[in-house]
């Protein structure tokens, strides 16, 4: 019991510890005149954003999608053809975002959530795939080329055009879904869809409609990565299908599992970890590839509780 | 839009068909027998067709090519399985796409490594570069026929082995209960290194034949690898049968469905709101039809056995 305590005062300690440097990250970096550093940890926010959101369906619901990166893609469109017909209304845009990502979860995951195991881990890629092509199809908005934006305007003296602005802007975004994450996966609903993961058979004959559960999973799920999405739209201020590129999806699933699968906090983390660790393999060398694969490989067979793990009580816990 | 057009565009259907069907056979198998979630098949044609290519420059033969490119394939599939799919067996489906996909960016690196960035050049095969005329005003390349006729080899070769030897009997135990069969005392793990290496090797043959006609680079495995996917949803898990149907089927609406629907749409609605949808539209459709099988049978058409 004394140990379990113990972990729980270092994983407060450790998420507390990372607030405070995300507050004050940017004065550091305006002292050490180093500003290109609050572009960087703004796009680590918003992977986190992202890799959060697929938490809750991969490690509470235990839906394996490999295919969230298209509503990374979705977000991201939802700023560039609404900008591209000069409407810059971020209110618009991100409702868009998050509604249309939303809708289109709720579309894929009907047909998806009607199989499992194998079956849903390929069609959820599939689906993302079709969207990637779609993305490629529309000559309209650049084609694979991809198009460029404008940063979004919300109201009068929020400049999302400064680099300090808009970190805040998204810090206070990943502080909002990462809560309203926590809040899910505690609430009733939460518990419905944990239960569902240990034992669907079990939660359907006690009455619940486990289906409906874990479908408004999946639609919320998606909802979040839309809102990333449209961050990172309005961080590159361009927008091409690549968002929604296989391999962007499984990257997503190695944030995840990096930092630990049903946490929440974890995937934060380890959006974080995966970001710095490609920034720091790639400027060593450009074959840095050659390294991070196997190391995929090695993490999988010896580090699966991911970095939030190693502060977890190893056996009993969470699972 | 004629008659020779659609045969022309059917054949190249079905010739898209057989390189995706050599890829999706092994992974099937793989996936019904091992129940793996195996990624890394699309870099295990990415290295055939790669093979193929560096044995061709450098002896100027397609056979050589392709007997330097098969057993090179059936050998890294050994490899790749005892060194580091056997130890995933027995993992979760999470841990085998996370593990897998480590292994494609280490794959598709390697290629850019040692052989460049660049994408690599290969001929016809001497006696193939000709056309044939199949139909009157129809010329089709010989090239592309014999692709055809190896994959219907192959696929009639695989239905000997599966349903005709003792190796088969096996592979359809080991596909209905695994555990079953390891009691009656059969070598279950020679029998899972055995089928990945034969997968790879088809996986190989495919990428050595697609290697005159399409482009060998770093990357070209994974396309093909969805693809696959959605073949063996379609086809269901574990069924060699529905892989061969549903690979005809997607090569076929893949294709023909390129140069058909715009051709449609123009007579229905505007010419200029084809343009438009005509390319959205066949780049979602083998993906509908995909949501279309699932919905009426969730487990392909052809639901393998058991398991």
């Amino acid at each position: 019991m004394q140990r379990a305590e113990r972990y729980r005062h270092a994983r407060r300690f450790a998420v507390v510890a990372g607030l405070v440097v995300l507050l004050v990250l940017p004065f550091i970096t305006e002292a050490i005149d180093e500003p290109f550093y609050v572009d960087l940890v703004t796009r680590f926010m918003i992977f986190a954003i992202a890799a959060a959101s697929l938490d809750l369906i991969l490690g509470y619901g235990g839906m394996i999608s490999f295919g969230h990166a298209a509503y990374l893609g979705l977000g991201g469109y939802a700023v560039a053809i609404f900008s591209f017909y000069g409407i810059d209304n971020g209110f618009l845009q991100l409702a868009v975002a998050i509604l249309g990502s939303a809708l289109i979860a709720l579309l894929i995951g009907a047909i998806c959530l009607k199989t499992s195991g194998l079956y849903f881990i390929m069609i959820t890629l599939a689906f993302t795939q079709m969207l990637y092509f779609l993305g490629i199809s529309l000559e309209e908005y650049g084609g694979d080329d991809g198009v460029n934006t404008n940063r979004s305007e919300f109201f009068e003296g929020l400049d999302l055009y400064d680099s300090t602005t808009f970190y805040y802007f998204v810090f206070g975004l990943l502080v909002v879904c990462v809560l309203g994450l926590r809040r899910v996966v505690a609430s009733r609903f939460g518990r419905v869809i944990s239960g569902a993961k240990s034992n669907d058979l079990r939660m359907r004959a006690i009455g619940f409609p486990t289906f409906r559960y874990r479908l408004i999973a999946f639609a919320i799920s998606g909802a979040i990565c839309g809102i990333a999405g449209f961050l990172l739209g309005n961080l590159t201020e361009f927008v091409t299908p690549e968002y929604m590129h296989w391999s962007r999806s499984g990257e997503l699933l190695v944030m995840v599992v990096m930092g630990g699968t049903g946490t929440i906090f974890g995937p934060v983390i380890g959006a974080v970890g995966f970001l710095l660790l490609e920034e720091w393999l790639s400027s060593l060398t450009e074959h840095w590839l050659l390294f991070f694969g196997p190391s995929l490989l090695l993490l999988v067979l010896f580090a699966k509780r991911g970095l939030f793990g190693l502060i977890s009580p190893a056996a009993g816990g969470g699972e | 839009m004629g008659l020779p057009l659609i045969l022309e565009q059917t054949l190249n259907g079905v010739q898209f068909g057989v390189f995706l069907f050599l890829i999706a056979a092994g992974l099937t198998l793989i996936f019904g027998i091992m129940n793996l979630v195996n990624l890394v098949h699309g870099s295990l044609y990415m290295m055939g067709a790669y093979f193929a290519a560096v044995a061709y420059q450098w002896s100027g033969s397609f056979l050589v090519a392709l007997g330097v490119a098969l057993p090179a394939l059936f050998i890294v599939g050994i490899v790749l399985e005892m060194v580091a799919l056997r130890t995933l067996y027995q993992r979760d489906h999470l841990d085998q796409v996370l593990a897998t996909f480590g292994l494609i960016l280490f794959f598709n690196q390697l290629m850019i490594f040692v052989f460049g960035p660049a994408s690599q050049e290969m001929n016809l095969p001497q006696g193939l570069e000709g056309h044939v005329e199949i139909i009157s005003g129809a010329p089709y390349p010989t090239y592309r026929l014999a692709i055809i006729a190896t994959g219907l080899a192959v696929a009639l070769s695989l239905y000997y082995l599966i349903a005709r030897t003792r190796a088969g009997m096996l592979i359809r135990a080991g596909a209905s209960n695994r555990t079953m069969i390891a009691a009656l005392g059969v070598n279950i793990r020679l029998l899972f290194t055995g089928i990945f290496g034969l997968g790879a090797a088809l996986a190989g043959l495919s990428g050595a034949m697609a290697g005159p006609i399409l482009s060998v680079e770093p990357g070209m495995g994974e396309d093909m690898l969805i693809l696959s996917f959605v073949v063996i949803v379609i086809g269901g898990i574990g069924s060699v049968q529905g892989a061969l149907v549903a690979s005809i089927i997607v090569g076929v609406v893949e294709t023909l469905g390129r140069s058909i629907i715009p051709f449609l749409l123009e007579r229905i609605i505007s010419n200029e709101a084809a343009q438009t949808a005509g390319p959205a539209i066949t780049s979602m459709m083998i993906y509908i039809l995909m949501a279309a099988v699932l919905f009426f049978r969730p487990r392909g058409l052809f639901p393998a056995k058991g398991g």
